[in-house]
């Protein structure tokens, strides 16, 4: 790709951004949320055409005018949402579009999936050619997509960020495969801006910023801080800061919870948990271990089956979400910010107000006070540094990382006195997740009690005071962060005892 | 020039406003297709159209008649939609509603300062209550608002068609209710243009005498001001941000606080209000009555249409009335000039609507002419 610039309207996505491919290497494309890393690739893919510059594939220069030009010229891609037909089996996705068909267009089932069981094979991807996609985990439908550009002679493979799906152990499986896939001559290129992950399998690593080329690296000459600040712009540090403080009293107590997920399974059972002022616990564990249904019991948004849980001594379960914000002043960062976060079709200042519209500040009379609303935006813009600067913009034209911004911006201002973080920095880039953490932080510093959990041990580790993993919806164990080490912190995430 | 037409492209592009107006000129386009394949001159079909709307003063009137429980059934449905609910029971609320105003407006006596207010409210009040079931059992039992209300539309219809055989309501054979006292009307001059002086004020006048040949009515000023009610409402009270919240993200709007199933039994309630104030509205300034119906009679479906047509907005709502009232009188017109069915009306909405659900393949309409220059 030679000189690649992509406008839309004004705004420059691309500018003059070259980038080579070779043969049987993995390439990693480093950037913010936003500097223009999947602009490039849908460029490369033809789902955009470029405004100048050109693509050559193996010296020749090419027209990318359509995935469909895209895929004869040997280019697949595996995007970050699967495309994949639920109900319909894995050969009859990998081959749709392209079946091979016997005589009176009868499709070739027999030999489809012949095909799949060889190709799955040669490249170790295991899995089941007539299982349905609707049964099969994440990491499995992932490698259905890998099957699918493969099946169609994918030589350059494009990845959008892969890992932001898969548990640990599939991410460990996808290093895997595509190690097989380099050794067999296919090229890769993926797109992240997870740094442990290019340093594990990428080969060379370009970085975009902004719309610009800033640098391509051989990956195993630069160490992950340099990889961050050519990232960012700017030393991006990966220890959280922040000083000694004693915590204070209890402020929220869980006392023998009970909750029942949606199959009626108790998903928190005998969970006990206790969370001071001006402290940050982090609770740890593997996904699906309860999580989940804690944060929605103490949110009110799932029933309490039995068991307590107080609120400087007031009971809070079972009462409605909008009781246990204004009441309990409880904040809460949701775990799905798509879903339960914010609203796409409102605008920024309209979403910033969404847990306080029915408060004085907002409101006189059931009469939404627009001056108000619009002043406190700019002023939470400002403070939050949401880009772009826009109060009037609706939510869905905001990245991923200035949605999460947002959020936090709304709860935060809203000032609880206990704050629920869910998996706070979820797919965002380097510099916000700093952002987030020291956001997070300051609210622990100002004596307010800080309950976050997420997946990421490293997260947990650099962030709270105390730790607590969740096992199969209890608590197993309680260790001060800085005693802790990942290794016993595993063990017990897995559910073995200390 | 050309800027002027590039900047009305981007418009239409990316506005629903344009989109809107697009999809109307790709219907008349289909419309006249139709017609040129059924033997027809388009043009003169649809001269007969604007004819039958612009050439006398009383046809103007009666498009506003005609257009008034059309713009209320459509902020009817445009108000449930709001809320992310598809409100098909305008249908029976409007009946409920014109059932409610029919009995107030006969059996209670009152001064018209009175009698008026208590008719509409009334009908609301029930109308109101009617589609609050719909809302009701959606937020406790899961049933779907569609299912719900078109049941409730045929519970409405046999409800009127058994209430005009009650013997003091109804008039003995006739199918038909009693009239409705003088009291409730909200016609304009209705009295006064059967006196002597009346009649010679119509004679002498040719414009206002036209008009008051028509059965003139307040209806439309009450239709314009529940527009911007429901324009307030939505965009300007708690009430209406609740509400859109949860029609634009209910997950959102339960975790930040809002009740969401109270939100949809306000919003189903609000919504039957509406369409029962146009039932109201139509008894008290049209018919004075109800009569046994033997099928529906389409002023809530016909405000689905006006609803989509409005972009779903108070506004948008009485242009659409408008339009749509504009061609449902215009458009009966045009048997008598060309001898043309007046189906090809019903060809016309249906394609403008169709157009305006696909608002994607217009803009790649568009996109791609923009190319061939």
């Amino acid at each position: 790709m030679i000189d690649i610039t992509k406008k839309f309207g004004d705004v420059v996505a691309n500018n003059h951004i070259s980038l080579t491919i070779h043969k049987g290497e993995v390439h990693a494309l480093l950037g913010e949320n936003g500097a223009g890393k999947t602009t490039l690739m849908n460029v490369l893919y033809g789902l955009y055409r470029p405004t100048t510059g050109t693509i050559r594939i193996n010296g020749k220069a090419v027209s990318i005018r359509s995935p469909n030009v895209a895929i004869s010229n040997g280019i697949g891609m595996v995007h970050q949402h699967f495309m994949l037909v639920e109900p319909f089996s894995v050969t009859e996705n990998i081959i749709l579009g392209n079946e091979p068909t016997r005589a009176g267009g009868i499709v070739d089932m027999v030999s489809a999936e012949a095909d799949v069981m060889r190709l799955s094979q040669e490249y170790g991807l295991s899995v089941d050619p007539k299982a349905l996609i609707e049964d099969l985990s994440v990491g499995s439908q992932q490698r259905v997509e890998i099957l699918k550009t493969l099946y169609r002679g994918a030589e350059i493979l494009i990845f959008d960020e892969p890992t932001a799906v898969l548990t640990p152990q599939e991410i460990q499986e996808l290093v895997t495969i595509i190690k097989n896939l380099t050794a067999a001559g296919k090229s890769v290129i993926i797109i992240t801006h997870k740094l442990k992950e290019i340093k594990q399998i990428a080969d060379f690593c370009t970085i975009i910023r902004r719309g610009e080329h800033i640098d391509t690296v051989e990956v195993d000459k630069v160490s992950e801080e340099e990889l961050a600040s050519m990232m960012v712009g700017r030393q991006v540090s990966f220890k959280v800061d922040k000083p000694e403080q004693q915590a204070g009293a209890a402020v929220l107590e869980i006392k023998n919870l009970r909750v029942v997920d949606k199959r009626g399974i108790a998903a928190v059972n005998g969970l006990n948990l206790q969370l001071k002022k001006g402290e940050i616990l982090g609770i740890a564990g593997v996904d699906g271990n309860g999580q989940t249904e804690l944060i929605e019991a103490l949110t009110g948004l799932a029933r309490v089956q039995a068991g307590s849980i107080q609120v400087n001594g007031q009971e809070l379960a079972n009462q409605t979400p909008g009781t246990i914000r204004t009441n309990h002043k409880v904040g809460h960062i949701p775990e799905d910010r798509q879903k339960r976060g914010l609203v796409f079709e409102f605008d920024v200042a309209e979403n910033l107000i969404l847990s306080s519209y029915n408060t004085s500040r907002f409101s006189t009379f059931f009469i939404l006070l627009r001056a108000a609303i619009y002043s406190n935006a700019e002023k939470l813009i400002k403070l939050f540094d949401i880009r772009p600067a826009n109060a009037k913009i609706t939510a869905k034209s905001l990245s991923g990382g200035n949605q999460q911004k947002m959020i936090i911006a709304r709860e935060v201002s809203s000032n609880p006195d206990i704050l629920i973080a869910a998996q706070p920095t979820r797919g965002l880039d380097v510099g916000a997740i700093e952002y987030v953490h020291q956001t997070l932080v300051e609210q622990r510093n100002r004596g307010k009690a800080v309950l976050l959990i997420s997946f990421e041990l490293d997260e947990i580790m650099n962030v709270s005071d105390r730790i607590a993993v969740i096992y199969e919806g209890r608590i197993v164990g309680e260790i001060k962060a800085k005693e802790a080490d990942e290794q016993q912190l595993g063990r017990l995430m897995a559910g073995c005892s200390l | 020039m050309k800027k002027v037409f590039f900047s009305l492209k981007e418009a239409v592009i990316n506005g629903a406003a344009g989109l809107t107006i697009f999809s109307i000129l790709l219907g008349f386009i289909v419309g006249a297709v139709v017609l040129l394949l059924a033997g027809f001159n388009p043009i003169e079909a649809y001269g007969a159209i604007i004819r039958g709307i612009f050439s006398k003063p009383k046809y103007m009137s009666y498009v506003v008649i005609y257009s008034t429980p059309l713009i209320m059934t459509g902020l009817s449905v445009a108000f449930a939609l709001r809320t992310g609910l598809f409100n098909i029971g305008a249908e029976g609320q409007f009946i409920v509603g014109s059932l409610t105003a029919a009995m107030v407006g006969y059996f209670v006596h009152l001064p018209m300062m009175l009698h008026v207010p208590l008719c509409i409210l009334s009908a609301m009040a029930v109308s109101a209550a009617w589609g609050g079931i719909a809302g009701f059992i959606k937020a406790r039992h899961g049933v779907h608002e569609v299912i719900s209300t078109i049941m409730l539309n045929w519970i409405a219809l046999y409800l009127l068609n058994w209430a005009v055989t009650i013997q003091s309501f109804g008039q003995r054979g006739t199918g038909k209710s009693h009239m409705i006292q003088q009291t409730a009307r909200i016609d304009l001059f209705g009295q006064w243009k059967i006196t002597p002086e009346g009649i010679d004020f119509i004679r002498s006048h040719k414009i206002l005498g036209d008009i008051l040949k028509s059965p003139v009515n307040t209806g439309i000023i009450f239709a314009l001001v529940f527009a911007f009610l429901v324009w307030f409402i939505l965009n300007r009270t708690t009430l209406g941000y609740e509400l859109r919240a949860v029609g634009f993200n209910p997950h959102t709007a339960e975790c930040s606080g809002i009740n969401v199933n109270r939100s949809i039994i306000t919003s189903m309630s609000i919504a039957g209000a509406l369409a029962g104030a146009a039932g109201g509205l139509q008894v008290l300034g049209v018919s004075y009555r109800v009569a046994k119906l033997a099928a529906m009679e389409g002023y809530g479906f016909d405000g689905i249409a006006v609803s989509l047509i409005g972009n779903n907005t108070g506004p948008g709502s009485v242009f659409a009335g408008f339009l749509f009232g504009g061609l449902k009188y215009g458009g009966s017109k045009i048997q008598d000039a060309v001898g043309a069915p007046t189906e090809v009306i019903n060809i016309v909405v249906g394609t403008i609507i169709l157009f305006i659900a696909m608002p994607k393949l217009i803009q790649l309409l568009l996109r791609r002419g923009g190319r061939w220059k």
